[in-house]
C-alpha cells in the first residue's frame, strides 16, 4: 500500500438497491484501489475492495483490440443496419447513462428494456393495475412497528436493510429499535433472514396468492375456510393472528421480493400484496414496498417512465413508445428470434437468460458495455470496457424507494463511462440516419 | 444579429402597452433598441398579428416523483396520444400525465416559455430537477415544499425563534435549487402519517401540537423576511371538502397582511348549501381577494374529461380514493419530509359536483377584479391537463361560448351558479397579464413576461381571430431567447431552458444542526441531500439563473 491515499466521505455504495450513502472509503491513489470501506456490509466491502484496476483493452471488435473511436463507429454502423435493435440491462449504471440509452433506442426505432423485466416487472404490472400505498425507507426507519418480509432474504441480498433502514435502527417513534417492532417473515423455507423474525410463516411453494387472498378476506371480516391450511400449509389461526397484528399496528410495512414476483402467480401475487396493504389503510397506516436488487434498477424504471411513459419493455418500432410486457421484454424478443442486434449495458444476460434467448443472442451482433469481462462480453461483436459507476463515475442512482442519491467517485478510470459512450454512439447514429 | 418583428400589435401590460402597433427588435437573445444605422438581418412582417411575451405557467406538475408515479400508473392514458419522433424531436407520449419531452414540446407549441413545478419535496428535489432537465424548450423552476416536515414541526414545537426558521427556509431553497416555498395541507401530511384523517386550521396536529394556522404564519413570515419575491405558495387545509370556503376565508384573515399566494383556490371555495350540501363559495372568495391586496390566487380550473390528480396532500388524496377512475391510486410517505398521492379522476359535466366545480372556477376568474392577482392554471393535471389552456382562455374571453356550455351541464349545477349573470369577458390585455406579466412579477423574474428593452426575447405571435381557442392553440411564431423555435404551432428548433432559483442569505450554523439531525434520524447524509449546481448544468443542456432577493434579505 502506498502513502498516497485519500479518504472519500459520504460515498455511495451502488451494489444493491439499498444505495447506502454513508461509506467512508480509503483510496490508494497509486495502486488505484480502495483499501477500506467503512460502514459497508459484506457485499459492499466486496464491491469496493475487489474493484481493481485491470489492464484491459478499452474496446474490442470480435476479440481484436481497437480504439474506442473505431468501436463507436462499428457499434453505430451495426445498430443502424439492424431492423430490430434492442437495448437491455441498465440497472447498474447511472441515470445519466440511462437517459442516453433511451435516446439511442428512440433514434434507432428500437426496443429498450431493463432488468426489471426479469425481477420486479410483475410488481410494475401489478402497480399499474391496483396502485400502491407506499413509503420511503426513512419513514420505515422512524415509524414502522410491524415489518413483514415476504419472499425475500435481505440478510443475504440486502444486509443493511435490517440494520440501517428497517429492523434494528432506533427511530423517532420507535425509540428502542427492534424492541419496538414486530418482524414477520413469510417464505417457503427458512433462510438466514429467518432468525431476525419474531414470527416465521412457512408457505407451501406456489401458494402465496392463496395466503394473501385469505388475509385480504380476513381483513375485510369475511370468513375463511379452515381448509386453507391444507392448501397453503398455513393454519387459519396463524393468519388470524397476523391480521390482528396488521390491523392494530401504528405503521405497518409489507416488503416483498422475487420469491413472490417470480413464482406461480407473478403479478397476481404482487397485486394481491399491494391490495392487502391498501385495504389495511381502512384500519391503520399501512404501506408496501418491493425490495429491489440492483443498485440503480429503480432509477432505470424512473428514467424510462418519465421519458416514454412506460417503465420497461418499451418499443419504438413505430416511431413512438409502445409498452407490452411479454411482447417487448427482452427475453421474449430474443427467444422468438426477433431482435437482430443487441446493446447490453452493464448486465450479463448470456449467463442468466433462458436458453432460447441466449441461443439467439449468439446469432446476432452484440455490443456490450461492462467494467469487467462477462459471459455476454465474450460473445460480443463490439465490447467496451467502461468505468464503474459509483467508484469511477459520478451521477445519480435511485434507492429502491425512489429516493435519488448522488454518487461520489473514489478515483478516475482510464475507461470511458457508459454515458459518454452512449452519447457518442447516439450522435453517430443520428448522423448516419439523417445523412 | 438584429431581428425585426415589424408592425405587430403588442400586448405588453408590464409596460402599459395595450394593443399598440409597434416594431420589436431582438439582439443577442434580448429585446433591443437598435442603434440608428444598425442593419436588420432578418425581418418578420407581423401586420395584423398579436404579439405577447412568452407565457409562464406558475403552477404545473411537470417534474418530481408524483408525476412519474402518475405516468407509470396510467399506461392506458398514453396509448391514445403517442408523439412520434422526427429528425428534430424525440418521441414521447401524452396525455394527462405526459412524458417530459411531450411536456416541453406541447407547452412551446402553445406559446409557453416557462413552467414552474409547485411541489418539490426537498428529499426528492433531485428527482424533480432530473425530470425537468429532460423537458426541452421551456424554462423551469420549483417551489420547495415545507410545512409537514419533521424538522420544521420539531423546531416550532421546541419554540425556535423566527430567525432560526428563516435560516432553515433559506437553506431549503439553496439545497433544493428552488425559487419559492410551497406549503401543502400545513401539518396535514404529517398528521396523516399518524393515521389522522383530517386537520382543520386551528386544530393542533399530532405529536408536535402545531396548528396549520401557526405553520402558515411562520412560513409566510420567513419567506417575507428573507426577501423571496414570490409569497408563500399555499395549498390550504381541507382541499375539496364542502364548507372549506370558511377555512379559506379564515386562512386569508390569519395571514394578518403578510403576502400569500393561495393556489388552485377553486378546490378551496366550496359551501354546503342546497340539496346536495355542496355550493359555490366563489363570491365570498373573490370578495376577500379583492379586499386583501396581500393575497394572490391561481384558480386550478377543472375541465371535463379524464385526468389524474397528483398532489403532496396525502390526507385529502386518501380521502378521495373512492372516487378514483380508473379505480387505482397511490399514496406515499416520503422521508419524514412530506408525501404524495396520485388518484386518477374523470370530471363529468353531468355530475352535479363536477359541473358546479367547473362553474365555481369560472366564477372566481370573473369575480376577482385585479388580473395581476389571479393566474390562469388548471393545476395541471389536477383540474385538467395543460393542453386545455386555449379552451379555458376562450371560456374567459367569450361570454356566449361560456353560456352555451353552461347550458349543457348538470341542470341543478346551472341553478346553483351565478355564472350566466356575469357579463365580464377578459380582454387580450388581461390575458397577457394573467399568463405573462403577472406570473413574472410575482415570481421576481424581472427580465421575463414583458417586451421592454433588455427583456429576455421570449415572444409569442398569434393570429388575431374570433375563436380564441383556435388562436391560442396554435401560435404563428414562438421565439425563445430570440431564436425561432415554433412556427405555425410546430417545433422547428429544439432548445433547452434555464432553471430559475433564488438564494437568500442565511446563517450557516443551521447546517451543523441539520447534519446532526440527518445523522440521527434520516437515511441520507446531508452532503448527499443538497443539490449542487453541477447536477443541473453538467450535461450541457441545463443552466441556472439566480434571481435576487428583495430588500428584506439579511446578511
Amino acid at each position: 500500500m502506498s502513502e498516497n491515499t485519500t479518504i472519500v466521505e459520504n460515498a455511495t455504495c451502488t451494489f444493491c438497491g439499498c444505495v447506502c450513502d454513508d461509506m467512508e472509503l480509503t483510496v490508494d491513489l497509486d495502486e488505484k484501489r480502495i483499501t477500506k470501506a467503512r460502514n459497508a456490509c459484506v457485499l459492499g466491502r466486496a464491491w469496493f475492495l475487489e474493484h481493481r484496476h485491470q489492464e484491459r483493452p478499452a474496446a474490442l471488435i470480435d476479440g481484436r483490440e481497437v480504439s474506442v473511436e473505431e468501436a463507436i463507429e462499428e457499434a453505430a454502423q451495426t445498430l443502424v443496419k439492424a431492423r430490430f435493435p434492442i437495448i437491455y440491462g441498465l440497472s447498474d449504471t447511472t441515470c445519466e447513462a440511462q437517459r442516453q440509452a433511451v435516446a439511442l433506442a428512440d433514434f434507432l426505432d428500437g426496443n429498450i428494456d431493463t432488468t426489471t423485466s426479469v425481477c420486479h416487472g410483475p410488481s410494475g404490472i401489478a402497480f399499474q393495475g391496483v396502485g400502491e400505498s407506499t413509503a420511503t425507507l426513512g419513514e420505515v426507519k422512524n415509524r414502522a412497528d410491524l415489518l413483514i418480509y415476504w419472499g425475500g432474504n435481505p440478510a443475504e441480498a440486502h444486509p443493511r436493510h435490517f440494520t440501517r433502514y428497517a429492523v434494528t435502527p432506533k427511530g423517532m417513534f420507535v425509540p428502542n429499535g427492534k424492541k419496538d417492532r414486530t418482524v414477520v417473515l413469510v417464505d417457503v423455507r427458512a433462510t438466514p433472514s429467518t432468525p431476525v423474525a419474531d414470527i416465521f410463516i412457512k408457505v407451501r411453494p406456489g401458494r402465496d396468492f392463496e395466503v394473501l387472498w385469505a388475509l385480504r378476506a380476513l381483513v375485510r371480516g369475511k370468513p375463511v375456510d379452515p381448509g386453507i391450511e391444507e392448501v397453503t400449509g398455513v393454519p387459519l389461526a396463524t393468519l388470524e393472528d397476523l391480521v390482528e397484528r396488521m390491523k392494530n399496528c401504528n405503521f405497518g410495512v409489507l416488503f416483498f421480493g422475487m420469491g413472490l414476483t417470480m413464482t406461480r402467480g407473478r403479478h397476481f401475487n404482487s397485486g394481491a400484496l399491494l391490495s392487502l396493504a391498501t385495504d389495511l389503510n381502512e384500519f391503520t397506516h399501512f404501506v408496501a414496498k418491493p425490495v429491489r436488487g440492483h443498485g440503480n434498477v429503480t432509477g432505470a424504471d424512473n428514467v424510462v417512465s418519465w421519458q416514454t411513459g412506460y417503465p420497461f419493455g418499451v418499443n419504438f418500432n413505430r416511431g413512438y413508445p409502445r409498452f407490452n410486457p411479454g411482447e417487448f421484454t427482452t427475453v421474449d424478443v430474443l427467444a422468438r428470434g426477433e431482435a437482430d442486434a443487441a446493446c447490453i449495458i452493464s448486465s450479463d444476460p448470456a449467463s442468466n437468460f433462458p436458453r432460447a434467448a441466449i441461443e439467439h443472442l449468439k446469432r446476432i451482433p452484440v455490443i456490450t458495455f461492462d467494467p469487467k469481462p462477462t459471459v455476454t462480453s465474450e460473445l460480443a461483436h463490439v465490447a467496451f470496457t467502461t468505468a464503474t459507476y459509483g467508484i469511477n463515475v459520478t451521477g445519480t442512482a435511485y434507492r429502491m424507494d425512489d429516493v435519488p442519491i448522488m454518487l461520489r467517485p473514489a478515483f478516475e478510470s482510464p475507461y470511458p463511462s457508459d454515458e459518454e459512450l452512449l452519447r457518442a454512439i447516439t450522435d453517430r447514429v443520428r448522423e448516419l440516419r439523417n445523412g | 444579429m438584429l431581428i425585426k418583428l415589424a408592425n405587430g400589435t403588442l400586448y405588453d401590460p408590464a409596460n402599459g402597452i395595450d394593443g399598440e402597433v409597434r416594431d420589436l427588435y431582438i439582439r443577442d437573445g434580448r429585446i433591443a433598441e437598435p442603434a440608428g444605422d444598425e442593419k436588420v438581418d432578418q425581418e418578420y412582417d407581423l401586420t395584423g398579428k398579436v404579439v405577447m411575451a412568452g407565457a409562464i405557467d406558475l403552477h404545473t406538475h411537470i417534474g418530481g416523483g408524483k408525476v412519474t408515479i402518475a405516468r407509470t400508473l396510467l399506461p392506458e392514458d398514453h396509448r391514445g396520444d403517442p408523439m412520434p419522433r422526427s429528425e428534430l424531436r424525440r418521441s414521447s407520449c401524452g396525455h394527462v400525465a405526459p412524458g417530459t419531452y411531450y411536456t416541453g414540446y406541447r407547452y412551446a407549441e402553445m406559446g409557453y416559455t416557462a413552467g414552474f413545478e409547485p411541489a418539490v419535496l426537498p428529499a426528492n428535489a433531485r428527482a424533480a430537477h432530473m425530470e425537468m432537465a429532460d423537458i426541452p424548450m421551456i424554462d423551469k423552476g420549483g417551489y420547495a415544499m415545507l410545512g409537514s416536515d419533521d424538522f420544521l414541526l420539531r423546531m416550532m414545537a421546541a419554540g425556535d425563534d423566527q430567525e432560526a426558521i428563516n435560516d432553515y427556509v433559506a437553506w431549503t431553497l439553496q439545497a433544493t435549487q428552488c425559487i419559492g416555498i410551497k406549503v401543502v395541507n400545513p401539518g396535514g401530511i404529517s398528521a396523516f402519517k399518524f393515521n389522522q384523517r383530517s386537520l382543520d386550521l386551528d386544530e393542533e396536529g399530532p405529536h408536535y401540537g402545531q396548528t396549520p394556522r401557526e405553520i402558515l404564519r411562520r412560513l409566510a413570515r420567513a419567506v417575507h423576511e428573507l426577501g423571496v419575491t414570490h409569497p408563500l405558495h399555499v395549498h390550504g387545509c381541507n382541499l375539496g371538502v364542502p364548507g372549506n370556503v370558511d377555512t379559506t376565508l379564515r386562512t386569508i384573515a390569519g395571514m394578518e397582511g403578510l403576502p400569500v399566494h393561495l393556489t388552485h383556490i377553486q378546490f378551496h371555495s366550496y359551501g354546503t348549501e342546497g340539496d346536495y350540501g355542496f355550493s359555490s363559495g366563489a363570491a365570498q372568495i373573490a370578495e376577500a381577494v379583492n379586499a386583501n391586496p396581500n393575497v394572490s390566487v391561481d384558480v386550478g380550473q377543472i375541465l371535463f374529461g379524464q385526468t389524474v390528480t397528483a398532489s403532496g396532500d396525502t390526507m385529502q388524496q386518501f380521502a378521495n380514493h373512492s372516487h378514483a377512475n380508473p379505480s387505482k391510486w397511490v399514496c406515499m410517505d416520503i422521508e419524514c419530509d412530506a408525501g404524495c398521492g396520485v388518484v386518477p379522476f374523470r370530471y363529468k359535466d353531468q355530475s352535479f359536483v363536477n359541473a358546479l366545480q367547473w362553474a365555481i372556477g369560472l366564477e372566481i376568474f370573473l369575480l376577482v377584479d385585479d388580473p395581476w392577482r389571479v393566474f390562469l392554471t388548471t393545476d395541471h393535471p389536477n383540474g385538467a391537463p395543460f393542453m386545455t389552456y386555449p379552451h379555458l382562455i376562450r371560456l374567459l374571453m367569450d361570454r356566449s361560448f361560456r353560456n352555451d356550455l353552461l347550458a349543457t351541464i348538470h341542470p341543478q349545477a346551472q341553478a346553483m351558479t351565478t355564472l350566466a349573470s356575469i357579463d365580464r369577458e377578459y380582454s387580450l390585455y388581461e390575458i397577457a397579464i394573467m399568463t405573462r406579466a403577472g406570473p413574472a412579477r410575482t415570481l421576481g423574474l424581472a427580465d421575463y413576461g414583458h417586451l421592454g428593452p433588455g427583456a429576455r426575447a421570449d415572444i409569442t405571435v398569434y393570429t388575431d381571430q374570433p375563436d380564441r381557442e383556435a388562436m391560442f392553440e396554435r401560435p404563428d411564431y414562438v421565439f425563445k431567447s430570440g431564436e425561432l423555435v415554433v412556427r405555425n404551432g410546430e417545433v422547428v428548433k429544439v432548445v433547452w431552458g434555464t432553471t430559475h432559483v433564488t438564494r437568500p442569505e442565511y446563517d450557516r450554523a443551521i447546517e451543523k444542526r441539520l447534519a446532526r439531525y440527518f445523522d440521527q434520524y434520516l437515511t441520507m447524509r446531508l452532503d448527499n441531500f443538497t443539490m449542487s449546481d453541477e447536477e443541473i448544468t453538467e450535461d450541457g443542456r441545463g443552466s441556472i439563473t439566480v434571481h435576487p432577493t428583495q430588500g428584506g434579505s439579511r446578511q
